[in-house]
């Protein structure tokens, strides 16, 4: 048994994200929303977000609470059809040699944890191409 | 404008960390020292704010008002993450613009201590995942889904300019700390008082690549406040008062607009930008024209593209801008002399009205060790994230 970390990854067959798409502007936004942040339309459809795209921006984060694993390489991708995403690089040294801005990256997923019941959690980062 | 509103007083504590004080007793000493230098009386004031970000529901600005004085103005307590103070002076601002008070006292304060890296939640696993939230997650996702900590969202920040701008990298990030940390020995305001070599700023211990610790701000202790006064009340006043008096030329106050990326990672340029436009326009002066600038160097890399939204730079030369030493106090234009918020310190509420005091106090040609010679006009900058962008562009006075 599987969940997704957030419900805006869609797992299955192709795991991909899904993004809440304004009806009226077209503007993309990922969890829930009360109307858009760009017209102030109410309708919203989902759509689904290309699973590749470039690296933005990222940091090499070494330094975080206690609990969390560093270091990790945090993101910003710019998918192919234009949806800014915020994950961890995967699959990737956390060297600024060797990450490069502007490098092709694709979605990829994993299992983060497994609870009690034995249910496992899936994340997903993006790892170069 | 409505009508001209100048810093009649100003004063800051030191920065630093203060356990045997309260935030009471900072805020207070920044208070008295203000109306003090303005040769003013808590009860010539018609309005107090007061800004606290970590104690916001405290009624900070009613704690001061029972050590000082009491005298039932309206007070407004206000919170806008790390443009508080700025928005504290704002709030006085607006009420002289409106004709409901002729002097107020805007007070900015905070106490961290030790509070060690903000934002970036511990993870809390649940025995049982179960999604909750806007994202319908089922457990804390900073350090999985990106990072929500500081010093690693303004890295990302300066990484976006790296990106789109040519000649910036970690050698110019690092820059700016050098130059902070050499500002600050000459400010006895300032948190820490201590230069060090470029290398040793690019060899302490990374925190989010490209920001090092050097390159990161201290959480901290401190206060500052201002008296302001309108332009008719201005006129009553002596000669020796408005003769200090620093004039208050532009006050802005913005939000982040839409922009794509702004659903996934806080945008801390458009909104610097757009105010900067409109506090250029305001004062009726350009980039060129200032003899100093405070602006919110949260971390190396939001210096380094401030200088680019600010105005101070050609469009993308921020690199080239440091390389050349522009922005170091002998420089074309002289940015954070009191070691901005790497070294000064940044206590949360007090930066947005302690950036003032220290381009009032040079305006006023009384800034000591640290004094810009000649300065006659000065700009203010900070950024809360969320986001808030307060500009303050101050002149000296012309009385006297």
């Amino acid at each position: 048994m599987q969940i997704p970390l957030v419900d805006y990854l869609v797992l299955g067959d192709e795991p991909h994200l899904q993004a809440n798409e304004c009806a009226d502007c077209g503007a993309r936004f990922f969890g829930r929303r009360n109307a858009c942040a760009r017209c102030g339309g109410r309708s919203f459809n989902p759509v689904r977000v290309s699973d590749t795209g470039t690296l933005r921006t990222f940091s090499i984060v070494y330094r975080a609470a206690p609990t969390i694993p560093t270091p990790y390489v945090s993101a910003i991708v710019l998918t192919d059809d234009g949806t800014s995403v915020r994950s961890n690089l995967i699959n990737i040294e956390p060297d600024p040699a060797k990450i490069s801005l502007g490098m092709k990256v694709k979605l990829d997923t994993y299992i983060v944890g497994t609870d009690d019941d034995g249910q496992e959690a899936v994340a997903f980062g993006y790892a170069p191409v | 404008m409505a009508q001209d509103i100048w810093v009649l007083g100003t004063h800051m504590t030191a920065f630093g960390r203060f356990p045997d004080q309260d935030a009471v007793d900072l805020a207070t000493a920044a208070a008295l020292g203000a109306l003090d230098d303005g040769g003013v009386a808590i009860s010539d004031m018609d309005i107090l704010a007061c800004g606290t970000l970590f104690q916001a529901s405290a009624g900070m600005g009613q704690q001061v008002q029972k050590q000082i004085g009491q005298t039932g103005i309206p007070v407004y307590n206000v919170s806008n993450a790390c443009a508080t103070g700025a928005t504290a002076l704002r709030t006085v601002i607006m009420a002289i613009r409106s004709g409901e008070a002729d002097l107020g006292l805007a007070i900015g304060v905070e106490q961290m201590g030790k509070m060690g890296l903000l934002s970036g939640g511990a993870r809390k696993e649940k025995n049982v995942y179960e999604p909750s939230g806007r994202y319908g997650a089922v457990m804390g996702i900073d350090g999985i889904l990106g990072t929500d900590t500081m010093p690693g969202v303004f890295a990302q920040a300066g990484m976006e300019y790296a990106n789109d701008n040519d000649g910036v990298g970690f050698e110019q990030f690092a820059k700016v700390a050098q130059k902070n940390h050499a500002h600050s020995t000459l400010n006895p305001l300032a948190q820490y008082q201590r230069e060090f070599t470029l290398e040793e700023v690019m060899g302490s211990p990374m925190q989010s690549y490209p920001n090092t610790l050097l390159m990161c701000c201290p959480t901290g202790d401190g206060a500052a406040a201002c008296v302001l006064v309108g332009e008719e009340r201005f006129a009553s006043l002596s000669r020796e008062q408005q003769s200090r008096a620093v004039k208050i030329s532009a006050s802005v106050l913005t939000t982040d607009p839409y922009v794509e990326s702004g659903h996934m990672q806080p945008d801390v340029n458009t909104l610097t930008r757009n105010a900067a436009t409109a506090a250029y326009e305001q004062a009726g002066v350009g980039p060129e024209d200032l003899s100093l600038v405070e602006l919110h160097d949260c971390f190396a890399t939001a210096e380094l593209i401030h200088y680019d939204n600010l105005g101070l730079c050609e469009p993308g030369g921020a690199g080239d801008f440091i390389d050349r030493g522009a922005p170091r106090r002998d420089g074309e234009t002289p940015v954070n002399v009191s070691g901005g918020l790497i070294s000064k310190g940044h206590p949360i509420g007090a930066t947005g009205v302690a950036n003032v005091y220290e381009v009032a106090t040079h305006l006023r040609g009384e800034a000591g060790d640290r004094q810009i010679e000649g300065a006659n006009v000065g700009l203010a900058h900070v950024i809360g994230l969320g986001s808030s962008c307060g500009i303050h562009i101050l002149e000296k006075s012309g009385a006297g």
